[in-house]
C-alpha cells in the first residue's frame, strides 16, 4: 500500500475491503478442500472414480490460482517455470511407469511431498513475514514455531522413510530387514529428542527469522529417524509401510496448513492422514499383527531362522501344464488366487488369457484377492485391471471364502502365506490368526511355484503343498500359464 | 483465523476423512494412495507463498524447489490415477473381445 489513507473513514473502508477479500479467499480454499473430499468419495465405486479424480484436479487448480492471485508475486515467470518443469517430469513418469512398479512410484511420490514440506517449513523459518507468522516483538509466534517444527520433522521422516521404502521396493536395496542392536532405544531416544527440542524451540527467548539452532537439529534428527524406522521392516510388510508414509505425508501437509492458516491444506492433510492410517489398520488386520509389531520390524528374519532346522522332505505331486489344462477344462468353477509372485513374473496378461479361454469352455472363473497380496493395498486389483480382467470378476477375501467348498479348482499363482492353513490351526506359527483362503476345501488345488525350495515370506512351510488334491506346477509363473494356455487352445 | 477455528476444521476433517475412506472399495486402494498423494501436494500453496515473497532469497529458492517437487507430484499423481482408473472395466458384453476401448460401457 503506497498511499496512506487520508482520514479514518477511508481507513475503515480499506479495512472492510480487505476483510471482504479475505473472506473470498478463505471461501475459495474451503471449496478446494470440499473438492478433495469429493475426489476420495468418488473412489467408493469404479463407476464414479474418474469423476472424483477430476474433482481433485479442479480443487488443486483452485488452490493454486487463489494463492497466485492473492499474493504479491516478485517474479511470476520463475514460478510458472517451476510448475512447468515439475509438471512435465511428473506427467512423463506417470505415463511411462509400469503398473507392476506402482508401489515404488507411490513411495517416490511420498518422498517428494515430505521433502516439499521440509522446504516450506525451512522457508517459513527464514522468512516468517511472508507467512504472516512474525510477531510484533520480532520473534516467530510460539504456536507457529511448534507447527513449523512438527511439519518439518514429519516431512523429513516421510522423506527419508520413503526413500528407503522406494529402494527396498525397487530392488536397489535388499528387502530383508536390517536389524541394528538396541534399535528400539535409539529410535525412542531420537523421537524424545525431537519432541524436547520442539518444546525448547517454542519456549526460546530469541526466535527471529532464521534464529534457532534447535530447529535445524530437529530437521536433521528427523531425517535420521525416518531412515532408522524403515530399515528394520521387511519386504512383505511394505503394504503397511507405504500406507503409513502416506499418512505421514498428510500430517505434514496439515501441520504446514496450521502455519499458513489455510483450510485447504488442513482439510487435505486430515483426509490423507486418516486415509493412510485406515489403510495401515486394514493391512495389519489382514495379517493379524499389531501396528506396533510391524513398526518394530524384524518380522520374517526371526521366523526364517526358526524354521531353518528340521524340515524333512515330504512327498508331493508334481503336474505338467498339460495335466493342469486338462483338469481346468473339466472343471465347472475355478478360483484364481494371485500374489506378489504374479507381479514379479508379469504373468497378469497370460493369466487373463487363461481366464478367457476357460470361460469359452463354459468354466466359471473368479479371482480372489487377499488384502495384503502384493506390495501395496490394492496392488493385485490394479494389475488385473491392467490385464483387462473385469472388476466384477474380482472378489475380496470375505466375499469369496465360502465358495471354495464348491470350487473344482483353486489356482494359486505367486501367493503362499495367504493360503497357508497353519494360520488357522497352528498356534506356534508366526502367521497364526491371519485370515487365509480356505483352498484346502477345493476339490483340486493347483499351485504355481518356482521350486519346492523357497517358502513364503513368513518362512513357514505350507501344508497345502503336500495335500492329496494338490498339484504342484513348478515353473516360472508366466511361462507355466502360457504353456497351459497353449494346451487349452489345442 | 484463530487457532481454535483452525483446530475445529482439522478435527472435523479427520472425521470426514475417516468415514469417506472406509467407504472406498478395496479394489481401488492403490488409486486411493495415488490420489491422496496428489492432493497432499496442496503443500504447493506454502511453496508458492515462499517463492512469491521478497525479503529472503534463500527462502525464495527453497520455495521454488518446493514448487517443482509438489508439481511433479500433482501432475504425476493425478495422471497416474487417471491412467489406473481408466483400466477398471465392467464385464464385457458377450461377443466382444477383451481389449475394448474403455470409456463407453
Amino acid at each position: 500500500m503506497v498511499l496512506p489513507p487520508a482520514n479514518t473513514t477511508d481507513l475503515s473502508i480499506a479495512a472492510d475491503a480487505a476483510r471482504l477479500v479475505d473472506s473470498w479467499v478463505a471461501l475459495a480454499y474451503l471449496v478446494a478442500g470440499v473438492l478433495f473430499i469429493l475426489a476420495l468419495r468418488g473412489l467408493s465405486s469404479p463407476a464414479t472414480s474418474r469423476r472424483g479424480n477430476r474433482f481433485g484436479m479442479a480443487g488443486m487448480l483452485i488452490a493454486v490460482v487463489t494463492t497466485l492471485i492473492t499474493h504479491e508475486i516478485a517474479s511470476l515467470p520463475e514460478i510458472l517455470g517451476a510448475i512447468a518443469v515439475g509438471g512435465a517430469i511428473g506427467f512423463v513418469i506417470a505415463r511411462r511407469i509400469a503398473m507392476t512398479a506402482m508401489p515404488q512410484l507411490v513411495a517416490a511420490f511420498h518422498s517428494l511431498v515430505g521433502l516439499a514440506a521440509v522446504l516450506v517449513a525451512v522457508a517459513a523459518f527464514l522468512n516468517p513475514l511472508a507467512f504472516g507468522i512474525l510477531g510484533l516483538d520480532g520473534n516467530i509466534l510460539a504456536v507457529s514455531r511448534v507447527e513449523m517444527a512438527l511439519g518439518a520433522a514429519i516431512g523429513a521422516i516421510t522423506f527419508s522413510g520413503s526413500v528407503i521404502a522406494f529402494a527396498k521396493l525397487n530392488g536397489n536395496m535388499s528387502g530383508a530387514p536390517i536389524l541394528l542392536p538396541a534399535r528400539h532405544v535409539i529410535n525412542l531416544g531420537t523421537l524424545v529428542a525431537i519432541l524436547g527440542l520442539t518444546a525448547a524451540y517454542a519456549l526460546a527467548a530469541q526466535a527471529g527469522p532464521g534464529q534457532g539452532l534447535a530447529f535445524w537439529i530437529i530437521v536433521a534428527l528427523a531425517f535420521v529417524i525416518g531412515f532408522l524406522l524403515i530399515i528394520p521392516i521387511g519386504g512383505a510388510d511394505m503394504p503397511v509401510v507405504v500406507s503409513m508414509l502416506n499418512s505421514y505425508s498428510g500430517w505434514a501437509a496439515a501441520a504446514m496448513g496450521f502455519t499458513l492458516h489455510n483450510s485447504a491444506m488442513i482439510i487435505t492433510g486430515a483426509l490423507v492422514g486418516s486415509s493412510g492410517a485406515i489403510l495401515s489398520y486394514i493391512m495389519c488386520r489382514a495379517m493379524n499383527r499389531s501396528f506396533i509389531s510391524v513398526i518394530a520390524g524384524g518380522f520374517g528374519a526371526e521366523a526364517a531362522a526358526g524354521s531353518g532346522e528340521a524340515r524333512e522332505q515330504r512327498p508331493y505331486k508334481q503336474g505338467s501344464a498339460d495335466d493342469a489344462a486338462f483338469m481346468l477344462k473339466q472343471a465347472e468353477s475355478v478360483i484364481i488366487i494371485p500374489g506378489y509372485g504374479m507381479a514379479v513374473a508379469q504373468a497378469q496378461h497370460a493369466l487373463r488369457e487363461m481366464g478367457d479361454l476357460l470361460k469359452h469352455e463354459g468354466v466359471s472363473v473368479k479371482y480372489a484377492i487377499h488384502p495384503v497380496a502384493g506390495r501395496m493395498p490394492g496392488h493385485m486389483n490394479v494389475l488385473l485391471a491392467e490385464a483387462n480382467v473385469p472388476y466384477d470378476d474380482v472378489f475380496e477375501l470375505e466375499d469369496i471364502n465360502s465358495e471354495f467348498a464348491q470350487a473344482d479348482v483353486a489356482f494359486i499363482i505367486g501367493a503362499n502365506d495367504v493360503v497357508n492353513p497353519a494360520a488357522k490351526t497352528d498356534r506356534s506359527s508366526p502367521i497364526y490368526g491371519m485370515p487365509v483362503f480356505d483352498v484346502d476345501k477345493a476339490k483340486t488345488v493347483m499351485f504355481i511355484k518356482r521350486s519346492m525350495g523357497g517358502v513364503g515370506y513368513a518362512g513357514v512351510d505350507n501344508d497345502v503343498f503336500y495335500m492329496d488334491q494338490t498339484m504342484m506346477l513348478l515353473a516360472d509363473a508366466k511361462k507355466m500359464v502360457e504353456e497351459i494356455n497353449k494346451a487349452l487352445a489345442d | 483465523m484463530d487457532f481454535i477455528s483452525i483446530l475445529s476444521i482439522f478435527v472435523m476433517a479427520c472425521f470426514v476423512g475417516y468415514y469417506v475412506v472406509w467407504s472406498v472399495t478395496p479394489a481401488l486402494h492403490t488409486p486411493l494412495m495415488a490420489v491422496t498423494n496428489a492432493i497432499s501436494s496442496v503443500i504447493i500453496v506454502g511453496a508458492l507463498v515462499a517463492a512469491a515473497a521478497n525479503g529472503s532469497p534463500a527462502a525464495k529458492w527453497l520455495g521454488l524447489a518446493g514448487v517443482v517437487l509438489a508439481s511433479v507430484n500433482i501432475f504425476g499423481g493425478f495422471a497416474v490415477t487417471e491412467r489406473m482408473l481408466a483400466m477398471y472395466k465392467k464385464k464385457d458384453r458377450p461377443g466382444r473381445d477383451g481389449a475394448g476401448k474403455g470409456d463407453k460401457a
